[in-house]
């Protein structure tokens, strides 16, 4: 799958193969070790937020589930 | 106004199995409109939940009866977030979906828990809603239903999505009774979207007429 920023695939498909690996094989099954894929993720975001900022994507200051608060049985 | 939807789906799938799918599911055949993915922010909480959010960016599928009504610069390509919190000690997932462009035409709003099947502890069940809504005037209404109609087939398309990389990842083919029973509910979507695009093209065509009488 490609990233929204047209050069960050490559350092996303690497950190998403560190994490799958991490995620089944660690984080599911209780392990609470840490996260060893935090460098690579650092270098993916770098370029992501870059390519967030010159897109205009609006994404600034939008709250975590925001607008789930005003929904029932949230 | 709001268009409420209320759903329940099952992958016969365990849960584990469909949470490592949940990060893997694009690309798949049944996405050819969703056109990026990325993560934009994850963190494991103290109490050991991964919450992430990623950001899509897909194509923006309107119908033509739409185009003479809204704008012509109109971007092809909508952004949506999806935030979720992926729970292992109560093997839940609940995700919050939503558009953060294309807000002021249509709305949509979904919200998913996955968690173990109660009649089928190795199977999953997903409890989904979506609210969809639409401020445009006189258009409102044709064009919630156009969205409902949309969702319901988006539906159709994630599961099987699910489906195929689900099969792909236990190396085997979707099971016979999943795809019989998916291509009577595509039937069943297809049929009701088709109902919605022409109840919404009769409403939108009313609602040019009053326009012309004001």
């Amino acid at each position: 799958m490609n990233s929204v920023g047209e050069g960050c695939t490559e350092l996303k498909r690497e950190y998403d193969q560190c994490f799958n690996r991490w995620f089944a094989e660690k984080f599911l099954k209780g392990d609470r070790s840490g996260d060893p894929c935090i460098e690579m993720f650092k270098n993916y975001q770098q370029c992501v937020q870059k390519a967030i900022k010159e897109k205009d994507i609006p994404i600034e200051g939008v709250e975590f589930m925001g607008p789930n608060k005003e929904k029932p049985g949230s | 106004m709001v268009k409420y939807f209320l759903g329940l789906s099952v992958l016969k799938s365990s849960w584990d199995q469909v949470f490592v799918a949940f990060w893997q599911r694009y690309p798949n055949p049944y996405s050819k409109h969703v056109l990026t993915e990325d993560i934009l922010f994850r963190e494991v909480t103290p109490d050991n939940r991964l919450i992430s959010r990623r950001l899509l960016t897909k194509t923006n599928r309107a119908p033509r009866w739409t185009e003479k009504y809204l704008p012509s610069n109109m971007a092809r390509s909508a952004y949506i977030i999806e935030d979720s919190i992926v729970d292992p000690q109560s093997r839940t997932l609940t995700t919050f979906t939503w558009n953060i462009s294309h807000a002021r035409y249509m709305a949509v709003e979904e919200r998913c828990v996955y968690g173990v099947n109660p009649d089928n502890n190795s199977w999953t069940e997903i409890k989904r809603e979506a609210w969809i809504s639409s401020n445009l005037f006189g258009l409102s209404r044709a064009l919630q239903e156009f969205g409902l109609a949309r969702f319901k087939s988006s539906i159709t398309k994630t599961m099987k999505g699910f489906q195929f990389i689900l099969a792909k990842m236990q190396g085997g083919t979707p099971s016979r009774t999943l795809v019989e029973t998916a291509k009577e509910a595509t039937d069943k979507v297809k049929e009701t979207a088709l109902a919605a695009s022409e109840k919404a093209k009769d409403l939108a065509s009313q609602a040019q007429k009053k326009q012309q009488y004001v």
